[in-house]
This record gives structure tokens, sequence and C-alpha cells, in this order.
């Protein structure tokens, strides 16, 4: 426990700690990063719970809100959370290419699960007269939550290049880095989620 | 809980640190950190699901359930998955998201409470 620290010096960026690695740099300027994104969604959070009421006569949570789906992506999104997590322990304990890979495929293919039955929902609300353009409550909606798809595609994107990556260059100190921010990346999307899967849908469906 | 402060320490990123035995032992632990968090989350997420699936109380009893089953599963997510684990490490990480949380209460807090007040006034 105690001797960690030290063990690293560096590790913490404090001022009694001179000495500063490349590793902690970019992965603390990655955490400013995903702090400054969170600001941003919860400023949009903000400005979806004011326009919860604002349906303007036209169809509302309840109509268009299916809790069954998203069940589905919630589960899928935690599920990949941990996966990575494994990802993670086979790079930090120097499993091979192969195992990291194989957990980031099952990573990736949980966010396609995801981002499938997300992307259906979308199309059930336009059918249903839901659409971004039928009410205050639906331009909210649909400027949070696709938002927060959006940074797991990217997040799917990002992987597959870091897969490709691994493939070419073997594990080398560029991926390892791209792969420890992915994680920081894709776990804090999981949290942004649970704020949309509380806020968002099993609020409005209570 | 307790089990996953025990962790605090041993879960920084970079190469574990190399003891007699000490790897094997330090893998565990992680692992056990990583199963803890999948384990509570999938709790945390079942309850409130469940909840409002079966409409088990009054509405705004519900809205003040879920809302604490989704802060615990926050706190959770941060320990377990992304190893901010006070007090023993990751001092700035911590403090920026602290700092984070505060700025989010005030920005978006904010906004709530004086776009609900002006709503209120117009009725």
């Amino acid at each position: 426990m105690s001797g960690n620290i030290f063990d690293n010096p560096g590790f913490s960026l404090r001022a009694t700690h001179h000495h500063v690695n490349r590793e902690d740099e970019v992965n603390f300027g990655f955490w400013v990063f995903l702090m400054s994104d969170a600001i941003i969604f919860g400023l949009i959070f903000a400005t979806y719970a004011t326009m919860i009421g604002a349906t303007a006569g036209g169809p509302g949570p309840k109509k268009l809100f299916d809790i069954g789906s998203v069940a589905i992506q919630t589960g899928a999104l935690l599920l990949s959370s941990f996966a990575y997590g494994m990802a993670s322990l086979a790079l930090r304990y120097g499993s091979s290419r192969r195992a990291i890979i194989a957990w980031l495929v099952v990573t990736l293919l949980l966010g396609f699960v995801f981002l499938g039955f997300e992307v259906k929902d979308f199309l059930t609300m336009f059918a249903l007269g839901g659409g971004p353009d039928r009410s205050g409550f639906t331009s909210a909606f649909f400027g949070l939550v696709p938002l927060h798809g959006l940074h797991v595609t990217s997040g799917c994107i990002w992987m597959l290049a870091l897969i490709v990556q691994m493939l070419r260059y073997g594990i080398d100190e560029d991926v390892k880095l791209g792969l420890q921010r992915l994680a920081l990346f894709w776990h804090f999307l999981d949290i942004i989620w649970i704020a949309i899967f509380t806020l968002v849908y099993l609020a409005g469906l209570a | 809980m307790n089990d996953i402060q025990d962790f605090g320490g041993h879960t920084e990123w970079g190469p574990p640190h190399h003891g007699a035995g000490a790897p094997h032992a330090s893998y565990r632990k992680d692992l056990h950190t990583y199963l803890w968090g999948l384990a509570l989350a999938l709790i945390l997420t079942a309850v409130p699901f469940a909840l409002v699936y079966w409409h088990a109380m009054t509405v705004s009893a519900l809205w003040i359930a879920i809302g604490i089953f989704a802060l615990i599963q926050a706190v959770v997510h941060f320990l377990c998955f992304l190893h901010v684990n006070p007090p023993y490490e990751h001092l700035d990480e911590t403090l920026l998201v602290l700092f984070t949380v505060l700025i989010v209460i005030i920005m978006a807090g904010g906004t709530v409470w004086i776009l609900g007040n002006l709503h209120a006034r117009m009725y």
C-alpha cells in the first residue's frame, strides 16, 4: 500500500514530485478533456430537463420510449465496459497480443449491439411522429442521446484503429498509451449512459 | 465496500511491481476490482429498471430512488473501472473530477432552477 507513490515518482502531478513521465502527462491531459466533455453533457442534460414537459401536443416519453430496448442497451454497454477492463488487465500483465485483441473485439461487438438497438429506437421514434422537429422535448432528446451515441461511435472507430495499429506495429509505447486513454473514454461513456438511462428513460417512464 | 477500498493502490496503470510472486496476487486483486464493479453495477441497474417497470412506488418516490441508485452506480464506476481511488492516490484526477462535479452542479443545477422558476411564474 504505502510505497506505491514512491515506486512511481511523478505518478501524481503534485509539486512535491518533480519528475513527470509521458504516460502520466498524456493520461492526465485526457482526464482534463473528459471532464470538459462531462460539463458539456451536464449542460445538455440541464437543457433536456427544462424541456421535459414541452411536448407541444406531440408524443411524450411514455409513448416514445421502450424500456426493454433501453435495458438491452444498458446491459450491452456495461458488459462492454467490463470486457474493456479485461483488455486493460491483459495489457497491464503482459498477456499476448491475441488476448488483448480478443477482448477488444468483444468490447467492439457489444458496442455495436448498443448502437444497433439505439438506432432502432430512434427509427421507432421517427415512425411514431417523435422526430427532432416535433417539439421542444424531442429536440432536446435528439440533442442529448445521439450525442452520446456519436461518442460511442467514435470510440468504436478509435478501437478499430488501435486494433489495426497493434496488428501492424505490435504493442509499442504509442499503442499502450492509446489503449489506456481509450479505456478512460469508454468507461466515461458508460457513466454518461447511467445519467441518460436514469434521467431520460427511467424518469420519463416512471 | 471494504473489499473495494482495500484494492486501492494496486490499480494504477503501468507494469506491475515485480516482487516475489507479487504480480500474480496483484493480478487477482485487479481482476476482483473489475468483477466487483460489474456485479455491483448489474444490481444497481437491475433494481431501478425493475422499480420503474412494475411502478413499485409513486412517481416522485421513484424519481428519488432511481436518482440515488444512479449516483451510487456512478461512484462504483469511478472506483472500480476508472480507478479513481481516493484517498490512496490519483489526487489530481480526484480533484479534477470533484471540481467538475461542482461546476456541473452550479451550471446545470442553476439552469434548471432559474428556468423552473421562470416556468412557474408564467402560469
